[in-house]
């Protein structure tokens, strides 16, 4: 989407472009423009008109003028009338095109969001993405709004410039005079403007940006009292943005007028010219006189002209403000092999081999590359339950995120049912792996649509009763019974009348009611009541087993693979097998007893209650027993008194 | 389990009768809207005499140049001896420094307009700004996050063409107006008053299309906020989206919201060109009659015919401000619906507000008191039926409970993000209501349990708890949170290069400007001896840039355990003498959870904590147990008394210890 070259070749582009995409509504635009053009001269023929051949001779006393009153009355109403529709069609389709290219962004840049992964978004403020949707969206399209005024009065200065040649072409020199004067002064216009514009729409966003995070962080900037910092942070940028928007002011008030003046010198130096060609004897005084209501007549729309050029900076950094999201890279690219296996079979088999993951820099302060997981050589059958273990930052996230194919591995393949993720075809991934994240969003829709993320009735949706199913499995069902509404109740925006822990059960329904082969939990019961975890992790297990035992005759069909990021002893306690992950790798792998048994690192992580009671049992009896030595003390001495 | 409004905020639609909510937009009326809005921003009309008469030279000096013309070509080229080029000269450079200063007036005018307009619109911004941190939590949670950053750039965007050409042109009009009115009143009394009703039916136009107007602007303003809302689910929420593979179901949503706006605009388009087309149809027809009437009125001897001609030109001067004046009107209507969503924000009443003379407290251990404090959402039920408590300072207090119990709502009516609705919370003897602010939050601290970060370093976002600059041996002195440009967190642009090349995120980051050394470097030491003393070095070691890790937007770059690693740190620094830690440390391994309730143990001795807690470890290692069951307060006392008690502790204790070992 980027243009290229020089400036007035990307300025035609970004022009050319905008209008191919809705050739109907330009060719009315501009032709409703080129008939305003037309009837701007029929008005003023028609008034002179009136003026000659009506109003003086009645005036004078010619009786059939006097008759011919009311005709040219109506003639000029006519033109009125037309000329009005006129008006009205050309801004009419002007902004519609204007609103159609507006959405066509928008659109195009929405697309690029949803299509972006997350490490792009982690790097691209919200309140920046947003902001290129409003404010550099209606900058990128401002020029469109005089553009089509400008292309129809083209054919009227044509017109012009031909009856010109006819009287004179001195005369037309004079008047062209003014077109290097023109195009030098918007070079430097341009030259100063850019710069400036481009200063400014980043503040733009910049601001956008500020009050974004700031607004999320509303609730932390009252609990730590900032209110005052986060508005002078606020207040900073708006403070740059006045003065970089006064700066394209200052510009703009300098070239406007400059701009808008010009015709009229234009039409001073014909008359000056004329009056030497009329001395000379090569023009006559009534051909000078045309010339010069010619010339005012087109002040207006020459002027439309110095809008276009007025707006197409701010057009330009716009437009690049946008295409440099449109053309952004890094959307992970799908194969089309398919997972041998379809929705709700039996369980995924899962192997990361010889699994690395290094991310870029982003902070960049020392340029190097960091690793986050080394060498991890995982197998997972069909079916089995596996808790990964680890202490925070090990690398736990980034390895389960490998499975849902959130990102791809720098080393190493990831293979599910023994087919390479990157090679999967799109789609196939979310409709048999499941990934609960540790912090959940929440849409802003109803339960069920949270639930299901589907339209109703939209072909695969989940049906109620699943929904229900789902909720019941994530011991959410009572809460939503008790709601207003049931499953069509709102949820707000981002879930904020729900609890941290019914958030997360509800992400965990979302999970389950997809009746997914490969169900992976990254610590999504942590805001839980540990009775409730107990409850569904338990409630998933019997689920597997109803699976296996669905068809006693047949091969018993394993369960869902379930991989959970857990702490609770209890969880883990649940799983077939423990993954313990040490500072990006595998430290260990077994049962919970082996790793007890054999694995130190693992050793501290479950029995660190276990121990700090003790340590704290310990402490207290030390306390009391000195407190009771330092008592026993006083009595001795109070004795030996 | 209990109702889900528990621990929550209720459905925005219940928030109508009791709580404040920011509407989408204020009811007042054009003239009302005018008036707050430079009520608000005062320097929108800085100067602006000057500045009118200002434009009015320039308006005078762009009706000289057809004037002029004529001129030379009456007198000069026509002339009855022949063209007299001297004539033309003259007069033709007469009219050209006429139009320079016209270009010159017009020029200093932007200028003024701009600067003054400019000024407004920031001081607009700021205000509204301020504004939504100043509401209540249960206030700032009934509008979207989007819509609210569009009320402060994008609805205020909407204001500043009228405020920058409108408003002072629609004076300039309007004098315009009457200078025509008046000198075609010497030329002909009759035919101005045909002028005058011709354009009565416009003005009952322009009076009643504006209505319409002013509604689809604003529904164009109410839908783009909306569009927003959509828009930024799917960048906040762009890692759910991919996950579950509904980003084609997703973008619908957004496209239908991009449809709704722009069906919107482009009705709002339809009206305004209507509006304005109607004015120039009257302008038009007026030269009609004007042609048919003073014909009339020629024939019957009142008016010659060069009178009539000389009174069309004036007709001219008078439609042209007329038409302009339709213009600005309907840009002035697009202002007042962008001023109003504004004004909505900083209109919007905050409920939980400081009392004037509210008391400064000293700094030293805090005694909070809790009587008979009764709470329920705004029209929602009651969620805590009469707690009493009474939580000694120097005690570390653990809340516990079933989800949906009350805890958090108590941690927040102790850190006044609420107030009861009956009943009263108090900290060292004086009710939270009667505090001021400042001292409320120097003293209490509240951790939350979703660890917000800004896009910044891990330095920066810890270093935002240091809320008072650090005492430095040189430069110190400075006013205290005030002051960011002293190497806080001021946001300065940075040339961290890209690594996909594409669009930079806007040089956007928390960063410790280096100009600030000292300041910096005492913060830095402060950062790092609080990661040491609350047992995180390796942590920090472990990081891939150490303090200097980016942590990305929302802190999404780190995970949740290690962004309330990164948020505990943040409240340990600010050194309050209350730390209220709601689930601080749910999402932190046991070993490094362990290891942060000790170290906060040792090193807030003397201070008092509250934490809620699901984890009974916490529990296990304060003070006092303070049980909430269903909105009441249960049970209270020691951990080994509790444990020992055969109450609700007891079991929730047992099946903890099942659940650890």
């Amino acid at each position: 989407m980027a243009l290229t070259g020089s400036r007035v070749r990307r300025s035609i582009a970004l022009m050319w472009r905008g209008m191919r995409s809705h050739p109907g509504i330009y060719v009315l635009a501009v032709g409703a423009s080129g008939l305003f053009g037309a009837l701007t001269v029929g008005v003023s023929r028609a008034v002179g008109w009136a003026t000659d051949s009506v109003v003086v001779p009645a005036i004078a006393g010619d009786e059939a003028a006097r008759d011919r009153v009311w005709l040219g009355g109506l003639v000029l109403a006519a033109v009125a009338v037309s000329l009005a529709l006129a008006v009205a069609a050309r801004r009419i389709w002007a902004g519609y095109g204007v609103v159609r290219i507006q959405a066509d962004h928008r659109t195009a840049l929405t697309r690029q969001y949803l299509r972006l992964p997350a490490s792009w978004h982690r790097g691209h403020p919200a309140g920046q993405l947003l902001n290129h949707t409003t404010s550099d969206t209606e900058a990128a399209t401002g020029v469109f709004n005089p553009l089509p005024f400008a292309l129809g009065v083209v054919v009227m200065i044509g017109v012009s410039v031909a009856l010109l040649l006819t009287i004179d072409p001195w005369l037309t020199l004079a008047a062209l005079a003014v077109i290097p004067v023109t195009v030098a002064v918007n070079a430097v216009y341009q030259r100063h403007m850019s710069p400036a514009v481009t200063r400014a729409q980043r503040l733009r966003g910049d601001v956008a940006d500020v009050a974004h995070e700031s607004f999320e962080a509303a609730l932390l900037v009252k609990a730590l009292g900032t209110e005052d910092r986060e508005e002078s942070r606020f207040g900073g940028r708006t403070q740059e943005l006045r003065a970089a928007n006064v700066r394209v002011g200052i510009v703009r008030s300098l070239f406007d007028p400059v701009i808008q003046t010009l015709p009229s010198i234009g039409t001073l130096l014909v008359l000056g010219v004329g009056t030497w060609r009329i001395s000379t004897g090569d023009v006559a005084p009534g051909d000078l006189v045309t010339a010069a209501y010619l010339l005012t007549m087109m002040t207006v729309p020459v002027q439309a002209f110095g809008w276009v050029l007025g707006e197409l900076p701010r057009a330009l950094v716009g437009y690049e403000r946008i295409a440099q999201v449109a053309d952004a890279t890094g959307a992970l690219a799908h194969g089309d092999a398919r997972l041998p296996q379809t929705p709700g079979q039996a369980g995924m088999s899962v192997r990361l081999a010889d699994v690395g993951v290094d991310l870029p820099a982003i902070s960049g302060a020392r340029g190097r590359s960091i690793t986050l997981l080394d060498g991890v050589d995982v197998e997972i059958e069909p079916g089995a339950t596996v808790a990964v273990v680890g202490t925070t930052g090990a690398g736990k996230t980034t390895l389960v995120s490998l499975l849902a194919r959130l990102s791809d591995p720098t080393r190493g393949q990831v293979l599910l049912d023994g087919v390479d993720a990157r090679t999967l075809a799109d789609g196939e991934i979310p409709a048999q792996v499941a990934l609960v994240t540790q912090s959940t969003f929440i849409f802003e829709d109803t339960v069920r649509g949270n639930v299901t993320l589907a339209d109703p009735g939209a072909p695969g949706a989940p049906s109620d009763s699943e929904v229900w199913d789902a909720l019941r499995l994530a011991r959410l069902d009572e809460t939503v019974r008790d709601l207003a509404g049931g499953l069509d109740a709102p949820l707000g925006e981002r879930g904020a009348n729900l609890s941290g822990g019914q958030r997360q059960r509800l992400a965990i329904a979302r999970a389950l009611v997809r009746a997914p082969r490969l169900l992976v939990l990254d610590d999504a019961t942590s805001a839980v009541d540990p009775r409730v975890e107990q409850e569904i992790l338990r409630g998933l297990a019997d689920r597997a087993d109803d699976g296996a035992g669905a068809e006693p005759d047949t091969d018993p069909r394993p369960g869902t693979t379930v991989l959970m990021v857990a702490y609770r002893m209890s969880s883990v306690a649940l799983a077939d097998r423990v993954i313990h992950v040490e500072g990006g790798r595998v430290a260990d792998t077994g049962t919970h007893d082996e790793l007890m048994a054999r694995d130190p690192g693992y050793r501290a992580l479950a029995t660190a209650y276990e121990v700090e009671t003790e340590r704290r049992e310990k402490e207290r009896a030390d306390e009391a027993a000195a407190g009771a030595l330092d008592d026993e003390l006083d009595e001795l001495e109070e004795v030996a008194r | 389990m209990t109702a889900v409004t528990d621990e929550a905020e209720v459905p925005e639609d219940l928030l109508d009768a009791d709580g404040a909510r920011i509407e989408s937009t204020s009811s007042l009326g054009v003239f009302a809207t005018l008036r707050r809005g430079i009520e608000i921003s005062p320097e929108i009309t800085r100067g602006m005499w000057i500045t009118l008469g200002l434009a009015l030279l320039a308006a005078a000096g762009r009706v000289v140049v057809p004037l002029a013309v004529q001129q030379t070509i009456d007198v000069g080229i026509l002339a009855d001896a022949g063209p007299d080029l001297g004539r033309v000269a003259l007069l033709a450079s007469l009219a050209t420094g006429a139009l320079v200063l016209a270009a010159l007036c017009a020029a200093l005018v932007n200028v003024r307009l701009f600067r003054s307009a400019e000024a407004g619109l920031a001081t607009l911004r700021t205000k509204a700004f301020r504004h939504v941190h100043n509401l209540s939590t249960l206030t700032q949670n009934t509008e979207r996050r989007g819509a609210l950053v569009s009320r402060v750039t994008n609805d205020v965007d909407t204001v500043s063409l009228f405020v920058q050409w409108g408003g002072i042109m629609l004076l300039v009009s309007a004098l315009q107006i009457l200078v025509a009115t008046g000198l075609m009143l010497v030329y002909s009394p009759i035919l101005t008053a045909v002028v005058w009703i011709s354009f009565v039916p416009m003005f009952l136009v322009i009076r009643y299309g504006q209505k319409y107007v002013n509604r689809a602007y604003t529904l164009v303003r109410e839908r783009v906020g909306a569009m927003l809302g959509a828009i930024s689910e799917s960048v906040v929420g762009a890692e759910t989206v991919r996950a579950y593979g509904v980003a084609e179901r997703t973008g619908r949503r957004i496209d239908g919201a991009i449809e709704d706006a722009r069906s919107a605009q482009a009705r709002s388009q339809v009206l305004v060109a209507g509006t304005f087309s109607s004015g120039v149809l009257i302008s038009n027809l007026v030269l009609a009659v004007v042609v048919v009437v003073g014909t009339l009125l020629g024939v019957g001897g009142g008016l010659t015919a060069g009178q009539l001609v000389a009174f069309l030109f004036l007709v001219q001067l008078f439609t042209g401000p007329v038409q302009m004046a339709t213009e600005i009107l309907n840009e002035l209507q697009n202002a007042v619906a962008g001023w109003r969503r504004v004004i909505a924000v900083i209109d919007t009443p905050v409920q939980v507000a400081e009392k004037p003379g509210a008391v400064t407290q000293q700094r030293g251990p805090a005694h909070v008191t809790l009587r008979d404090v009764r709470f329920s959402y705004p029209n929602g039920p009651e969620v805590l039926h009469g707690v009493t408590l009474d939580l000694p300072p120097r005690t570390k207090v653990a809340v516990v409970g079933q989800t949906g119990s009350g805890k958090t709502t108590i941690a927040k009516l102790v850190t006044r993000l609420m107030d009861p609705t009956a009943g009263a919370v108090e900290l060292d003897g004086v009710n939270l209501r009667d505090l001021a602010f400042a001292s409320l939050r120097e003293r209490v601290v509240l951790v939350p349990q979703e660890g917000f970060l800004f896009d910044g370093t891990v330095l920066e976002n810890a270093a935002y708890g240091l809320r008072a600059p650090l005492p430095v041996p040189v430069g110190a002195g400075s006013s205290p949170a005030r002051d960011v440009g002293e190497g806080q967190a001021s946001r300065t642009e940075s040339s961290d290069a890209e690594p996909s090349g594409t669009e930079p995120s806007g040089g956007e980051r928390l960063a410790v400007e280096p100009s600030g050394g000292e300041q910096a470097g005492a913060e830095r030491a402060a950062v790092e001896q609080a990661f040491a003393e609350l047992g995180l070095s390796d942590w920090v070691a472990d990081l891939p840039d150490g303090l200097e890790t980016a942590v990305g937007q929302r802190g999404e770059a780190l995970s949740a355990g290690e962004r309330q690693l990164v948020a505990i740190a943040r409240a340990y620094l600010a050194q309050p003498d209350l730390l209220v830690l709601d689930e601080a440390t749910s999402a932190v391994d046991p070993a490094t959870e362990v290891r942060i309730a000790r170290a906060l143990d040792s090193l807030t001795a003397g201070r008092s904590t509250i934490t809620i807690a699901h984890r009974l470890s916490t529990a296990e290692a304060s003070d006092l147990v303070v049980v909430v069951d269903q909105g009441h307060v249960a049970e209270v006392g020691p951990h080994a008394e509790l444990a020992a008690a055969d109450g609700i502790y007891a079991q929730m204790h047992a099946s903890w210890v099942a659940q650890t070992r």
